[in-house]
Order: structure tokens, then sequence, then C-alpha cells
């Protein structure tokens, strides 16, 4: 059983009467501990292909099995539940909580966890995960006390805290410079390394050169890396 | 999402802006202040009156004389009729079943108290019965009450209220010393317990009470009868109404003589007939009872007026408080309208606050918050706003009617019913004005609300 498995996903827009096509069959697999780098242009269709991975939106029609489970067709609720438990978001503009530690910004996510741990778990597990980043002298800071390296490694935090099978990292490093890139990059390598299965969405050539598997997309169709870079070699 | 980390949430989220959590709020502050100290001044008020009220006794009816048309319909007075007989006032405490004490009152105004070498006009001077006490729930301080056989022999005593022990005897005790009003002396037997002003403002202890006999007899005399002409028993001396004791003025009537005599001008009349209802619920059927005893024995046809009033203390009081219940209901609709200009105010600040939140409100959604549980969020924040704004508003709106009982002097009363009722209020705003907000806010999609700039 795969991670992440799609089949014939197809995703269209109705703009007035017209609807356009924005992903065509679209059919992938993404395994376990894979560093998957989704490349494309932008308007190519691969911000929809994310949100779709990331639950964050429905396929017009396909399936999609993330960990053997069928997401595609899950009402708002579920996809909810599937987002806070299997799947951590990176955003390119960090998206943290203003005026809040980085400690609470990282402990949020578990709010929203049914079977809630007690405060201080839910604490002890911020701690640790943020130690992990390196920011264990940081928790108290607020977001405008950081750097944006710092920032985008609680973010990273904050995704990273409901432990779940799955990091998408949307333009991870559009909104840092070349060295803090670096170090964020190597994060996300590190945690690769621990087995967490990684899905980059980029358009820089360099940074999806980190991964170990690079997805092309161009108008709506994958135009390369369809399948594993094993089974590409082969 | 747990109520509690709600709560925790939404508390932090207001604290990132203190000011204007500040100002929104203040609507309601003002709002429910002002509520508060309205509440506790009408019931203030509303409870110094039912004070005074019960101190005159709840269940007390008053019969009073009525006001006699002229020819041609033009109204005299009130009481310039003399329609009231101390047999009337046996009639009732022999007919009416739901009394328990009936007590005749004739008023003696302006008269010259003397004590020695001092001498005052009390406010009051009261000729009634034992039982009149009884139904003004007055008690005596020192001494005794006078009896019924005092009443019924005219002795000259009198109790008096403890504002004339105070004024003429400075204090020391009055009990079996000799006093004069209008040149007749009177043994003081008693002192009355102190009762206050009452609710217009007058010194009740200012009084001095007698019997009705010895008031009537020896020092008001007898009123002239006018208008009437409808009372059913032509005369009544207090020897015939208490047979055997005293001494009578005329020799008796013989029987036959009286059925030729026609209404003879009445003898006795009193002032005032008070009556106590055996309950204060029963007050209303006393006085039906009552008022169609008097029309029968007054001889009133269907079509006439009654010559008699029969007042309550009930309506009494609420002629008195209808204004000031008035004054206090339209303020309290000035304050339940800053209210919703309040309410108003949180629905706008929230709107704007969750259009400054749609990406935080995308970014909860990603990570996995129900669009009930955005609703929530926002709800509670709106809640916890009106709620606070609930709790300084009552504070300091007890603390404007604590002002007003210092400086003023105004009597005031804080219920915890009010206090609850306009915390509950408060909230209540918070959740109808902040629904709109919250629900709008749980209706963004989460990727547009994540790309918001």
């Amino acid at each position: 059983m795969e991670l992440i498995e799609l089949e014939n996903i197809c995703k269209s827009y109705r703009i007035g009467e017209m609807s356009v096509p924005v992903l065509k069959n679209i059919s992938i697999r993404i395994g376990r501990g894979e560093y998957v780098a989704l490349m494309g242009a932008s308007g190519s269709g691969k911000s929809t292909l994310m949100n779709i991975l990331g639950c964050l939106d429905r396929p017009t029609s396909g399936k999609y099995y993330l960990e053997g489970e069928e997401v595609g067709s899950l009402d708002g609720d579920s996809r909810a539940k599937i987002r806070n438990r299997k799947i951590g978001f990176v955003f390119q503009s960090f998206n943290l909580l203003p005026r809040t530690s980085a400690l609470d910004n990282v402990i949020m996510p578990l709010a929203y966890t049914n079977a809630s741990l007690s405060g201080r778990e839910a604490k002890a597990r911020a701690v640790e995960i943020l130690k992990r980043v390196g920011l264990a002298d940081r928790m108290d800071h607020h977001p405008s006390q950081l750097s944006g390296g710092q920032q985008q490694r609680v973010a990273i935090a904050r995704a990273l805290v409901n432990r779940p099978p799955v990091l998408f990292a949307d333009e991870p490093t559009g909104n840092l410079d070349s060295k803090t890139s670096v170090e964020v990059m190597k994060m996300f390598e590190e945690l690769n390394g621990e087995g967490i299965t990684i899905i980059l969405v980029t358009h820089s050539a360099e940074v999806a050169r980190c991964a170990k598997r690079t997805i092309q997309i161009r108008d709506g169709e994958i135009i390369r890396g369809i399948f594993g870079q094993e089974e590409e070699a082969s | 999402m747990t109520l509690g980390s709600t709560v925790v949430s939404s508390v932090r989220a207001l604290g990132r802006n203190p000011t204007r959590a500040l100002l929104t709020t203040l609507g309601i502050v003002i709002g429910i202040g002002a509520v508060i100290t309205m509440m506790e001044i009408g019931n203030g008020s509303a409870a110094a009156m039912k004070k005074n009220l019960e101190s005159m006794g709840a269940n007390t009816l008053v019969v009073i004389p009525g006001t006699p048309r002229m020819p041609g319909g033009v109204s005299q007075g009130q009481g310039s009729a003399v329609s009231l007989t101390p047999d009337d006032c046996e009639a009732i405490r022999r007919d009416c079943l739901n009394i328990s004490a009936v007590a005749p009152v004739v008023n003696a105004a302006g008269l010259q108290f003397v004590f020695a070498g001092s001498n005052w006009t009390p406010r009051q001077v009261v000729g009634s019965t034992p039982e009149y006490f009884e139904i003004r729930n007055w008690q005596v301080e020192t001494g005794r009450l006078f009896t019924q056989e005092e009443v019924e022999s005219r002795a000259r005593v009198c109790v008096i209220g403890s504002s004339l022990v105070k004024e003429v005897f400075g204090g020391e005790n009055p009990v079996g010393t000799t006093i004069r009003l209008r040149n007749v002396s009177f043994t003081v037997v008693g002192v009355l317990k102190t009762k206050g002003a009452n609710m217009m403002g007058m010194d009740e202890d200012d009084v001095v009470v007698a019997p009705w006999t010895t008031i009537r007899l020896r020092i008001t005399g007898l009123k002239s009868g006018s208008a009437t002409n409808t009372t059913s028993s032509a005369s009544t001396s207090p020897s015939a109404l208490y047979p055997g004791t005293g001494v009578a003025f005329f020799p008796e009537q013989a029987e036959n003589l009286e059925a030729d005599t026609l209404l003879v001008p009445r003898f006795t009349q009193v002032d005032q007939i008070m009556v106590s209802a055996i309950r204060p619920e029963m007050v209303g059927a006393a006085q039906m009872e009552m008022t169609a005893l008097l029309r029968d024995r007054h001889k009133l046809g269907p079509d006439d007026d009654n010559d008699f009033w029969v007042r309550n203390t009930a309506e009494f009081m609420a002629t008195l408080s209808s204004t000031t219940t008035l004054m206090s209901n339209l303020l309290l609709v000035v304050a339940l309208i800053s209210l919703i200009v309040g309410g108003v105010g949180i629905m706008n600040i929230m709107l704007v606050s969750v259009t400054e939140r749609t990406r935080e409100i995308g970014l909860r959604m990603a990570v996995g918050a129900r669009s009930r549980d955005i609703l929530q969020q926002f709800l509670t924040e709106s809640i916890i706003l009106c709620a606070i704004g609930g709790i300084v508003g009552i504070l300091l709106g007890h603390g404007a009617a604590l002002m007003v009982n210092i400086h003023l002097k105004w009597p005031i009363e804080s219920s915890p019913a009010v206090v609850v009722a306009a915390f509950l209020v408060s909230a209540s705003v918070g959740i109808i004005f902040g629904f709109y907000p919250a629900w709008k806010a749980s209706r963004l999609d989460p990727i547009e609300a994540l790309r918001y700039e």
C-alpha cells in the first residue's frame, strides 16, 4: 500500500457557462519516506494538485487514496480531520499567528485533535518538536521577534506537531534569502531522513534539486516523474 | 475543539488587541451599567414604598365619606359628606366575612397638646378603638394601649407617638402624666413604637390616639350633617352602640315614635372606617363586600353613586408608584436601545476582525479546524467580549447606584436576579450580534482564505 495514490484525478473550474479543466487525468503514486518536488510554472495546475493532495480541495472526478483510505470524496469535516491527523502544511508566508509565542503557535493544531491531550502533554510535545527544529531557546518569542528562517522553522514544527506521515511545503523558501533557504532545505532533508514523506511545491529548479524525485506538471498534465526514480532508471 | 481550549484561544485572540476589545465592549458596558443603575434605583424606591405600605398594614382598607353632588352635578370636596356612622362600622364587623378588624376613626387636627410649660401641635389627633392599632400593625413601646371599656366610657386617656415624647417630654417617660388637648385633660397611658415617615414623607410618630368617643364627644363635637338623607338609621348615640355603659344623652326613643320619625340628622358620625382584611389577597373581596353592604345600608339605588369611597393601600401605592414605574421603564427602554447599539458595534468590529484574520482562519482550517470550530471560536470571542462588558457594566452600574445612594440619599436595592439577568442579556447580545460574523468566518474557503492578502 502506497502512502498516496491518485487515480485519474480531474479537476475543472466553472467560469460562467464554461468548464475550464485544470487537472487532466492525473495518476501518481508516492511511497512512504519519499521526498518529492512538485514543479511547474504558474498556471500549470500544481497549486490545484497540491490543494487536492492536501485535502483542502476535492477533485471533480477520480480517486485519491491516502494511506489506503479514499479521501477525495469526503465531506468538509472529515477532510478537516484528515488534515489534522495525517497532513502537515508549511506555507510560503509562514502564516504564524501574530503576537502569539512560538510555543503557542506550535500547540495550536493540537486544539483541533479529537483525542485531545492535556495541556501539559500538548506543551511537552510542542517543546520537543521546537527543540528538534533548533528553537529551544526561542519558544517564548513572538513571530515579529524571529527571523524569517526561524519563523519558517516554527511553521515546520507546527506542521509536525501531530506527527503526520506527510508534509506539504508550498514554496517554503519563497520568502527567505538564500542562506536561510539552505538552512530550511537542510531541515527538510533531515526530516526526510527520519522517515517523513515530504512533498515540496516549487517553481525553482534549485530547490527541486534537493528532492529525490521531481514531478513536473504542465497544463494540468504530468510530463515527468510519474514513476519513482528507481522505475525511471530501469 | 473542546470548550476550554476554545475559550483560551478566544481570550488570547482578544488579548492580541486589547484596546480594540475595550472600545468594542464599551457600548455593552454603558448599556448594562445604565440598566443596573435604573433597576437598583427603581427597586430601591419600590422597596421603600413597600416597606411603608407594610408598616401601614398591607391588608388595610379605608372607607371614607364620598363627594356629594350638588343639584346640577357640581361635586363638592372629598370628605365633605357626612355619611359614615359607627353603626356602619358595626355592620361591617357583623356582616362582612373577609374582615378581621374594623375601627372607626375620628380625626381632629390642629389641636394644641399642652404638658406643663411646653406645648406642641401634633400632626394628627386620632380617635379610634383598640382595633385601630391592630389594623395599623402598631405596638406599644411603654405603658399600654387604651381598652374597649375606656372607649365605651369615653375615658380621657391617650397613647402618644414617639415624636411627641421627644418634643414635649424631652425623652422622659410620659406614662401616667396628665396632658391637655383643647382644655380637656388626658392621662397618657402608653407610648407607641416608632414608625418613621410615611410614603408622603410625613412623620407618623407625631400623633395622639385616644378613644374616638372621647375625641368626638368631648373635643370635636359633631359635624352638622350635609347630604345625609341617604342614611338608614336615624341616629346613634354611644349609649345605644355600647348599651349598659356610659351616660345616655337622651331618653330612649319609643319604638313607635322611632317609626314615625323620618331621617333625623345623624347624631354621631365618623370620619373614616379602617378595616383590615383577613389576608392581603382578600382585600378585593372585602372591598366588594363592604361596598355592597354600605350601599344597602345607605339605601342607594342602582343608579346612585356611592356616597363613600373604599380605598385600599395597594391602590394607594399603585397610584404613587405608577409615575416611578413609568419613568424607570422609559429609562430601561433607553438603556436597552443603547444595548442594541452596543451590539451593533460588536457585530461591526467582529466583521472587521474576521476580514482581518482571514489568513488565520484559513490556517486554522488547514491544520484541521472544522467550520463548526471556527464558528464556535468567533462566537465565543463575541460572547466573552459582551460578558466582560456585562460584568464591568454591572460593577459600574452598581457603583453609580451607590453614588446616588450616598450623595442623593435615594434608596437603592440590588437584587441577584437583576444581576444575573443583566449578565444573561449581555451574553445574549454577544450571541445575537456575534453570530453573523462568526457564520461568515466559518463559511470561508480555506484555499481562498490562505491566499488572502
